[in-house]
């Protein structure tokens, strides 16, 4: 027989989340302070409103762009919350996850051959998303000094002639780095000037403890190069109901619906309805759990610095990133003897790119008590090791 | 803050001062004096234990009586919950808007004490004109926690 594969898609690396979550799956009783998912379950409101709608037979497919309601909520939560404006009808479009939205961003903009610029440590997709549209990366390594922000100088030295887009990713998943305004208006203003069209993850946007949340897009100039991709699986607790968006103008948004159209046809239309519910009425519920995460941010910082491990101050998204330099081992070490030693899983910094070497992820999405457990079998270990030094 | 401090003791009232001024991002000593602040002015009035005596082997009965009452003259509703709530029996009375003047919860070991508290004591009072007794079944949620369910932690260990 014939080989049967893409050589592209053969030599896409797997995640090194996988690689982890095999070693992981194998131990007994192990807790884990490893996932990227809330702990809280959804609004009840929010799945009282998607069992309403099977109820009620609601079980056909949106438009290809997702429910007009859906649509002129989210229209109405950016103007709210980013303070920029789209036509709900021609530059917002529902998508099953963020996930896909960063898919369909790279695939209708990327041309062979050009380049894509990926700040790293950073979420897993943005690199095989890149690949599969034929573009080539461009890693750029954000710095602990510089507390994982993107600098100026940092996007200026990895600028070609070649580079196309820029992917930015903050509140940051694993680092849990935020850019202010102040922050992104030096990197829009390179943008503008080298012509290079943002893609903006935005999906812990609701999961910033200091100040608000801004969007590149809403700063001069930057509305018609950027594509905001947010979601509802953070801010409204509801991963498993693969549910996000893109918001972009009319020339790029249209490209990307074309893709969705052929590849999805709509996202689920129960989730749709379900998010419409969570838009309308959710603003409390996300105001609970961001507190409760803040707390618990606090909490987790407090407990590692005390034990004696170094970490900036992560002000989004539900994780803290801790260096384990002073230890004189790999993340991956780190992260698989903790695991055999305590049996506490936590995802090592090379899983989200190479310059995270040196550092773990540990996720804060879990109650109190969970943490608590977790950070004293932590602390042993980190005594056996200084007692071994 | 103060408002913070409680919504936290409200869920987890054995926690330390120095843990809820790490969760708070404020110092001990502020996070101390506010709560000595609150319990002198009765906004704290006590630290308890939810308890689902359902799985325990004690004998519990849980009854709502609703009360209709006729008001004294200077005095309104006040005095005669007072009359009602110093008893020991009483676990709660609030007065209600609607079809009837105060809920009293009553806890007692069996339903025949229940049943001698409201015929002998509270049915008796002047000012009560009827009572209404109902009897709880079982409890589902208490206090914002439910007693039926225990949170199960369904996400896999490991995810991006």
């Amino acid at each position: 027989m014939r080989n049967p594969l893409s050589d592209k898609v053969i030599n896409i690396k797997p995640s090194g989340i996988r690689k982890f979550f095999d070693i992981v799956s194998e131990m007994k009783d192990a807790i884990s302070l490893g996932v990227g998912e809330p702990d809280f379950d959804t609004p009840w409101h929010v799945r009282e409103e998607g069992i309403y709608s099977l109820e009620k037979g609601k079980t056909f497919y949106t438009s290809n762009s997702g429910l007009k309601e859906l649509k002129q909520e989210i229209s109405l939560y950016l103007d709210r919350r980013i303070h920029v404006q789209y036509d709900y009808n021609k530059e917002i479009m529902v998508t099953v996850g963020g996930s896909e939205a960063i898919d369909l961003a790279m695939r209708a903009m990327i041309n062979p051959g050009d380049e894509v610029l990926i700040p790293q440590p950073c979420y897993v997709s943005y690199l095989p998303c890149c690949e599969l549209a034929d573009g080539v990366p461009v890693f750029i390594n954000l710095k602990e000094e510089n507390e994982f922000k993107l600098t100026a100088k940092e996007l200026l030295d990895s600028i070609t002639d070649k580079t196309k887009l820029l992917v930015l990713a903050f509140p940051n998943n694993p680092t849990g780095a935020v850019m202010t305004k102040e922050d992104l208006e030096p990197i829009a203003k390179i943008c503008i000037e080298k012509d290079i069209v943002v893609i903006s993850d935005e999906i812990y946007s609701e999961l910033t403890y200091s100040g608000e949340h801004a969007s590149i897009a809403s700063l001069p100039g930057m509305r018609e190069r950027t594509v905001v991709i947010n979601g509802f699986s953070k801010a409204y607790a509801m991963t498993g109901w693969r549910l996000g968006y893109a918001a972009a103008p009319e020339l790029i948004l249209s490209q990307m619906l074309k893709i969705h159209q052929f590849a999805i046809m709509c996202a689920p239309t129960t989730s749709q309805y379900a998010a419409v519910s969570a838009m309308r009425e959710g603003d409390a519920d996300v105001a609970r759990m961001r507190e409760s995460y803040n707390q618990r941010r606090r909490y987790v910082v407090r407990r590692l610095r005390d034990m004696g491990m170094e970490c900036f101050e992560p002000y989004g998204a539900f994780y803290v990133f801790p260096s384990i330099k002073r230890f004189g081992m790999s993340s991956d070490e780190f992260a698989t003897k903790l695991l055999q030693a305590q049996k506490v899983a936590i995802v090592p910094g090379t899983a989200f790119g190479d310059c995270g070497e040196g550092f773990l992820r540990i996720s804060y999405a879990y109650s109190l008590k969970n943490l608590e457990i977790a950070l004293d079998r932590i602390e042993k270990f980190v005594k056996t090791l200084e007692a071994q030094a | 803050m103060r408002e913070k401090i409680l919504g936290i003791l409200e869920k987890n009232a054995r926690i330390s001062v120095h843990d809820l001024a790490i969760l708070l991002g404020e110092s001990e000593e502020e996070v101390a004096a506010c709560i000595v602040d609150m319990e002198a002015e009765n906004v704290i009035c006590g630290y308890h234990t939810l308890i689902n005596w359902d799985a325990t082997n004690v004998e519990k009965v849980t009854a709502l009586i609703e009360v209709k009452v006729t008001p004294q003259r200077g005095m309104g509703f006040d005095k005669i919950a007072e009359r009602i709530y110093q008893y020991s029996e009483v676990h709660a009375v609030y007065l209600m808007s609607g079809a009837f003047d105060f809920t009293v919860i009553i806890e007692g070991k069996t339903m025949r004490g229940v049943a001698q508290f409201v015929s002998e004591k509270l049915a008796p009072m002047e000012e009560v004109l009827s009572t209404a007794t109902h009897f709880v079944l079982k409890k589902y949620k208490d206090h914002g926690t439910s007693l039926v369910s225990k949170p199960h932690d369904e996400r896999m260990l490991v995810t991006p």
